[in-house]
């Protein structure tokens, strides 16, 4: 497609890739029919071929965003459907990141939104403050009904407070930095993205995630300095916050790399894996040695779906007899194009496994999306639980812990893969999954 | 740019008002009219032309779309129907003192009846949402538009579309039972219904391929048919494009009809590899993609006879499909050719000539001769089977000189096909693009005589009327031909 910018603008090193990224769009509209608000509004304004011309508009002008472009770039989800779509190979991600940012440092949002944006970023990537907040949230809860049911700002706090969930599981102690050493024969050693937001919510997936893994033969490092990944700070185009908790992350797996060495970095939250995996990209005009540092850690990330299919994962229990229905998350089936490894191993380890109609279009979770946009994102999660319950499954299983979130508590058990994977390798069986036997009389 | 006839410039004039009275008619959010949000609009699947509209409507139900077009009609405003907005002829581009009318909204399946085999669906439903929605009973919509996945029915009715399988099932045109739409005064009328053919005069027929000049579409029946027992792809590479192009002719007078027999060129075969990872052959200058439907034994008889015509051709290799994932591969790839190229060039214009099948060698190795004389890369993937070309021109629209060469390039394109006794359009529609194009293909009578036909539907060429003809005041309605 065509773009105008200047010598000048195109000095700029984010100007120059999205100005690339603009040039291999061919404007043919396949990624419209693919874009979860596309298919609910239908606006050409809200699918990634209006918005991409909406960002080449804002930034070949050089203009502040205005209300009219943050709209309608607000509304998109970054589950990134457009990009497994499009056979021109457009970087949408790189180029609505660019525009986030750019619309953060040249736009003043209203008060509460500005408000809430900044509490969700102090907040969700910190787990001792997101607990507290969510026992708050609790408490809170009964206000909800009390709550005006018109304004942006009351439907966002309703959303915010019917999210928390109703019990907020202790701390774990296996997401602390420590080494957790190989059972038998060392085969591996990972870094383990302990994360942020997840251990506070479930716990119980880093359990798992270690149990197996070191069962597995595996050592598993929670790394001293790493935690949040920088995607919700990303995402809200927090340029600066974003980059310093990356830079924790590669520093700390760099010091780990360059001691006893890594075989991968293994994440089981995969919103966070994608970031995880462009890291080589945020970092690629940084001073040395961070671009190598990021490209080195980039190379290295993998989803456990992945690292589990490496190593060779078999189950050691007999098959249970249950029907799990997959999940495919967006940013594990868009965004690293992860779509047959969960699906392998849960076949592998006994399950029968069936998959949703529409499994490309999202839950409407997308990290904060479900407390910035309620609507578009209950609306999201009507259909995909409508969806779910089609295939009549016993269990659902997914690989990021946003989905999880979004689609618990609608009567869907909702487990992470690799709980069901560490079960039936020999770990312990998941309270979700023996209440579901018990329903089922298979007890 | 491309011309446009002049705006009105009483329209620009009350445009407020316009737009004001269009708000009355609609949803809040169904109207579109901020400067900044209107410049997505600007263009379709052809954004080398652009035109920002006066302002875009989206209606939910055909008594809206009525009403706009009453209003518009009352008014004396131009409307331009449009549906995804992939036409690769501008079919949707936009005009300055004209009202868009996107069909987007209108995405609901009304009715599914397996006992006679129909399906009634709004103009915004997508050609594969119709599939989807009754695949679960072993039934699919034929017309396959490569942008299947995104284009709208309605636009497919527009323009009669094709695409990979019409070969053996022919273009929307054959699979097409009935119409509701509304006229340019806002009249809603039916045409045809839940069966074959309607009395009287073929209105299905002048409607189809109208190219939003003579109604609007809003609900359509189609054929829904059972999917066959099996299908199979081959892949066949060939040594150069002449060669692919002449055991194409062989395998159709063979009489044998493939579902669907497709070619692809080297630029094509790597561009689209690079998207699909579909096993194409990338050490060839030439495919063919050939399926074949039936029962195993049926496929293996037809493959076994397409084989051996292949092998006549000295190939370089035939590869059946192992299994329906590779299959699905490879027309993945085949689907997303035209924007796979976008991997190779920033900008392409697609043709969309046909030809007689016999003449496929010779005019394939003219647009080669043509590409070098013009110094632009051309990418060649089409329908071969009904020997519908799609040369892809590739060029950089940053740079205004490839563009214009690009255009004269396709110009010579099309005139090659019609010298050859083909035509200027297969299944994209004349658009905006070929416009200037129609006196080679029809006279000056011809042109008048299907201008009077618009005129009939709408005397004040306020629909669309910026397409399909050379820009010239139309003819007086009442003069004899």
């Amino acid at each position: 497609m065509q773009t105008n910018f200047t010598a000048e603008q195109l000095r700029d090193p984010d100007t120059a890739a999205s100005n690339q990224v603009l040039r291999t769009c061919v404007h043919c509209g396949f990624c419209t029919a693919t874009c979860p608000t596309f298919v609910l509004l239908g606006d050409e304004l809200d699918s990634p071929r209006g918005r991409i011309y909406l960002i080449k508009d804002m930034l070949e002008t050089g203009r502040p965003a205005t209300e009219e472009v943050v709209r309608h770039v607000d509304r998109c989800l970054s589950c990134l459907a457009c990009m497994t779509t499009c056979p021109s190979g457009v970087n949408y991600m790189h180029l609505v990141d660019h525009a986030r940012t750019y619309i953060e440092r040249t736009y003043r949002r209203p008060w509460h939104d500005r408000a809430l944006r900044w509490v969700l970023a102090q907040v969700l990537p910190r787990p001792g403050l997101m607990r507290v907040a969510l026992y708050g949230a609790r408490l809170a809860r009964p206000v909800v009904r009390l709550l005006p049911q018109e304004g942006v700002a009351f439907k966002r706090l309703r959303a915010l407070l019917t999210l928390a969930p109703a019990r907020v599981p202790p701390p774990s102690q296996v997401e602390t930095p420590q080494v957790h050493r190989a059972i038998g024969a060392r085969r591996g050693r990972v870094a383990l993205l302990a994360g942020c937001a997840q251990q506070v919510l479930d716990p119980a997936i880093n359990e798992a995630t270690i149990r197996l893994l070191t069962r597995l033969g595996v050592e598993v490092v929670v790394a001293k300095g790493a935690g949040c990944c920088g995607a919700l700070t990303h995402h809200m185009g927090r340029h600066d916050p974003a980059m310093a908790s990356a830079r924790a992350n590669i520093a700390a797996w760099s010091r780990e790399l360059e001691g006893e060495g890594l075989d991968a970095i293994v994440i089981n939250t995969s919103g966070c894996g994608t970031t995880v995996k462009d890291y080589g990209f945020m970092f690629r005009t940084e001073p040395a040695p961070w671009q190598e540092r990021a490209e080195r850690v980039s190379a290295l990330a993998l989803d456990i779906s992945q690292y589990l299919t490496r190593l060779g994962y078999a189950p050691t229990r007999e098959a249970p007899g249950l029907t799990v229905a997959y999940h495919s998350a967006c940013s594990l089936q868009h965004g690293q194009q992860v779509t047959s490894e969960p699906k392998a191993l849960l076949r592998k380890a006994g399950f029968a496994v069936v998959e949703p109609a529409e499994g490309h279009l999202c839950c409407g979770s997308a990290g904060t999306y479900n407390l910035m946009q309620p609507e578009i994102a209950g609306r999201l999660k009507e259909r995909k639980l409508a969806n779910l319950n089609a295939t009549r499954p016993d269990l659902v299983a997914a690989g990021n812990i946003g989905c999880i979130t979004q689609l618990s508590g609608s009567g869907l058990a909702m487990l992470h893969t690799v709980q069901l994977l560490d079960w039936m390798a020999g770990g312990p069986e998941p309270e979700a999954v023996a209440a579901r036997r018990r329903e089922k009389g298979a007890v | 740019m491309i011309a446009q006839p002049e705006p009105k410039k009483d329209v620009l004039a009350r445009r407020d008002a316009i737009v004001a009275g269009l708000r009355a008619l609609l949803p809040p959010d169904g109207v579109i009219a901020e400067p900044l949000r209107l410049k997505p609009y600007e263009t379709d699947g052809l954004s080398a032309y652009r035109q920002v509209p006066l302002v875009v409507v989206l209606p939910e139900t055909t008594e809206q779309v009525a009403a706009v077009m009453a209003f518009c009609h009352r008014e004396g405003v131009r409307v331009v129907p449009r549906g995804a907005g992939t036409s690769l002829s501008g079919g949707a581009l936009p005009m300055a003192d004209a009202v868009v009318l996107g069909l987007m909204r209108m995405n609901r399946i009304l009715d599914i009846d397996y006992a006679d085999r129909c399906a009634v669906v709004q103009a915004g439903v997508t050609n594969i949402g119709i599939t989807q929605a009754v695949q679960e009973r072993g039934f699919f919509y034929a017309p396959d538009p490569s942008s299947q996945l995104a284009c709208m029915i309605g636009g497919n009715v527009n323009m009669n579309s094709g695409g990979a399988h019409c070969l053996r099932y022919g273009v929307t045109a054959n699979n097409l039972l009935g119409l509701r739409v509304v006229t340019v005064e806002g009249e809603v009328l039916d045409i045809g219904g839940a069966h074959m053919d309607a009395a009287g005069y073929d209105w299905l027929g002048l409607l189809t391929g109208s190219e939003g000049q003579l109604a609007v579409v809003t609900e359509v029946t189609v054929r829904i048919l059972r999917g066959p027992e099996g299908a199979r792809a081959m892949l066949a590479a060939f040594r150069s494009n002449e060669i692919a192009g002449a055991c194409v002719d062989s395998i159709i007078a063979s009489g044998i009809i493939p579902v669907a027999l497709e070619f692809m060129d080297r630029p094509a075969i790597h561009a689209c590899e690079a998207f699909a990872h579909a096993g194409y052959p990338l050490d060839a200058e030439a495919m063919l993609i050939i399926e074949v439907e039936g029962s195993p034994a049926e496929q293996d008889d037809l493959l076994g006879r397409i084989k051996d015509i292949c092998n006549r051709y000295d190939p370089i290799s035939l590869k059946v499909s192992q299994s329906a994932e590779e299959s699905a591969a490879i027309w993945k790839g085949r689907k997303g050719a035209f924007g796979a190229v976008g991997r190779i060039s920033p900008d392409y214009l697609c043709m969309d000539g046909t030809i007689p099948t016999s003449r496929l060698p010779e005019v394939l190795g003219r647009i080669g001769a043509m590409s070098a004389e013009y110094g632009l890369q051309v990418a060649n993937i089409f329908h071969a089977g009904d020997g519908n070309l799609h040369p892809l021109i590739m060029f950089d629209a940053n740079d205004p000189e490839s563009f214009r060469k690009a255009e004269h390039f396709g110009a010579d394109i099309l005139r090659l096909c019609v010298e050859v006794g083909g035509c200027l359009t297969g299944e994209h529609g004349v658009g905006v693009e070929k416009r200037d194009l129609m006196g080679v293909q029809f006279t000056e009578i011809e042109l008048d005589q299907q201008r009077r036909i618009k005129s009939a539907f709408d005397p004040g060429w306020l629909l669309n009327p910026s397409k399909v003809f050379p820009l010239k005041a139309p003819p007086a309605l009442t003069q004899a031909a």
